[in-house]
């Protein structure tokens, strides 16, 4: 299992660069994260996004589906795009530590 | 001398059917001597590395692949379906395998020079190996690395003027059947519906939205040969409204025997002289048609379109003038409440540029979909579980005897409160003033 250090703290990711566990986000990740997800600045859009996305994971213990997101946040999916270039499951989920989604993508 | 001995593989070179294996291992020799110097962006030996992973999955009957894969390009949320070796140190060059699906043209036809082009690209930049094509009409790419994705897109894009094609909960390549480009059964033109639907939801196709994956396909009559009714979740067939075009000299060369039965297609084996009786007529499923006196006639009204007649003697039958198509909707795999064929949801439909009768149909469904449907529920699922009324309050439509098969065997039928005289809110003291305890 790989492993990388950012400014002090350790975090065990897979090949894609998902948290593998959840437990381990800290705001010092998504810092980590962020360039590889083409972001060069995050703005209270940004967090908006991450905190749904943790508080709908904590409570029902999976990712919301992107309508829910939508509606919740008030953002169109456009516009998430525009925050996470690489779109609201490779991008927003990433950086939220959440788990990295599965099926048939 | 190949990297990895592979004696089960081995095997497979030998019959007369097109050998992947052979293929594979020319492949893998190509790449070693490499005749146009290319800077090989992914490792030299990715294919010895595929042949000895395979054959490692021969011998111990199990797949070698991680689970699952998230990679993709800036912009989209799908087109890349990322993989990686269970084995990475064993087989360093397949670590990363993914793979790209490429948007192809309607109908598949291409020139040797724009192959050519894609192949250099992917020589240089990926495994050099492909699938022509995935199931759903991609131009797939099999085996690039993560730090290989942008770079292929740009090239694609820029250079190539190529999309990608879509993966994900969204709207897939959309597929046809070769159409009016060289068929004569053609309904309508399917490589132009095909394309222009393409155009018209690439937001759909590149940026997941949906509950889950959604389809089209285009067949151009009921033959299916892109087979729209069993593999899309939206099937347009084309079809005819008005009369079968019958030439009845032509059908005379079919029963003279000038004219073989199905363009020859049965002509392995020795069925006889054409018996138009027993190979048209008495296999017409309505019994529509008759042969007397030398004269086919058939009564239109009573028509399936099946295309039995017209398929066995194309020469002599036509489909009629006045062309369209037909709308079915659901058909899925199994996974997860059973397999479903499309059911008719439209009988007949204008399929003329810039098909908008098609579009809002397409729309309205989305628009319910999108709303109702549970996660990972496709459509035909949520038909299902919904009811096929309420789809078609969706869509604004009238039901209509065509929308069935046969009538529902139980009696479990829901009314609509404003159907009933009274409507719901009864008084039980009101029905005791009648009927004692």
């Amino acid at each position: 299992m790989p492993s990388v250090e950012f400014q002090g703290k350790n975090f065990d990711i897979d090949e894609d660069g998902f948290l593998q566990r959840f437990e381990d986000w800290c705001p010092e990740w998504v810092d980590y994260v962020k360039d590889s997800e083409g972001i060069k600045d995050l703005t209270d859009e940004h967090n908006k996004v991450i905190e749904f996305l943790q508080d709908y994971y904590k409570k029902n213990g999976i990712a919301p589906m992107v309508r829910i997101l939508s509606k919740v946040t008030g953002y169109k999916l456009k516009h998430i795009y525009e925050l996470f270039p690489s779109g609201p499951g490779k991008g927003a989920c990433k950086m939220a530590g959440l788990p990295k989604p599965t099926g048939c993508v | 001398m190949a990297k990895h001995p592979t004696p089960l593989l081995d095997q497979l070179e030998s019959g007369p059917w097109p050998s992947f294996v052979a293929d594979l291992k020319i492949g893998a020799e190509n790449r070693h001597k490499n005749e146009k110097g290319l800077e090989l962006q992914i490792p030299e030996d990715v294919i010895d590395d595929l042949l000895g992973v395979l054959e490692l999955s021969f011998k111990d009957g199990t797949t070698h692949w991680k689970h699952g894969g998230i990679v993709g390009v800036f912009g989209y949320g799908g087109g890349v379906i990322g993989r990686y070796c269970d084995q990475p140190e064993m087989f360093p060059g397949v670590a990363h395998f993914h793979t790209m699906r490429l948007n192809q043209p309607s109908g598949l036809y291409y020139t040797a020079e724009y192959l050519e082009q894609l192949c250099d690209l992917w020589d240089f930049r990926g495994s050099g190996l492909t699938n022509m094509h995935g199931s759903t009409g991609d131009i797939v790419w099999l085996g690039t690395r993560t730090e290989q994705l942008e770079e292929i897109f740009y090239e694609l894009t820029h250079t190539y003027n190529q999309d990608l094609g879509g993966s994900g909960s969204n709207l897939r390549t959309p597929a046809c059947c070769l159409g009016m480009s060289r068929c004569e059964f053609a309904c309508f033109d399917a490589q132009k519906m095909c394309t222009d639907f393409t155009n018209e939801y690439q937001d759909m196709l590149h940026r997941p939205q949906f509950p889950y994956k959604f389809k089209f396909k285009f067949d151009a009559c009921p033959n299916g040969c892109v087979a729209a009714l069993a593999r899309s979740d939206f099937s347009i067939v084309g079809t005819w409204k008005d009369d079968i075009q019958i030439d009845q000299e032509a059908v005379a060369a079919y029963v003279g025997g000038e004219f073989a039965p199905n363009a020859g297609a049965h002509a392995g084996r020795d069925w006889g002289k054409f018996d138009i009786q027993a190979e048209v007529i008495d296999r017409c499923p309505t019994g529509c048609m008759s042969y007397e006196g030398g004269k086919l006639t058939i009564d239109n009204k009573e028509c399936y379109r099946c295309m039995h007649c017209i398929n066995v003697m194309p020469r002599a039958l036509r489909p009629g003038k006045e062309k369209g198509a037909s709308i079915l909707v659901g058909a899925k795999a199994p996974i997860l409440d059973g397999a479903q064929l499309s059911s008719l949801l439209v009988p007949f439909i204008p399929a003329e540029e810039p098909f908008d009768e098609i579009k809002e149909v397409v729309e309205n469904i989305w628009d319910w979909w999108m709303e109702e449907g549970k996660n990972r529920e496709r459509l035909g699922e949520t038909m299902k579980r919904l009811g096929f009324q309420k789809m078609l309050d969706a869509c604004g439509m009238e039901a209509d005897a065509r929308h069935v098969q046969e009538p529902r065997t139980n009696p479990y039928i829901f009314w609509k409160e404003d159907e009933v005289p009274g409507g719901w809110d009864r008084d039980v003291e009101e029905f005791r003033k009648h009927h004692q305890r």
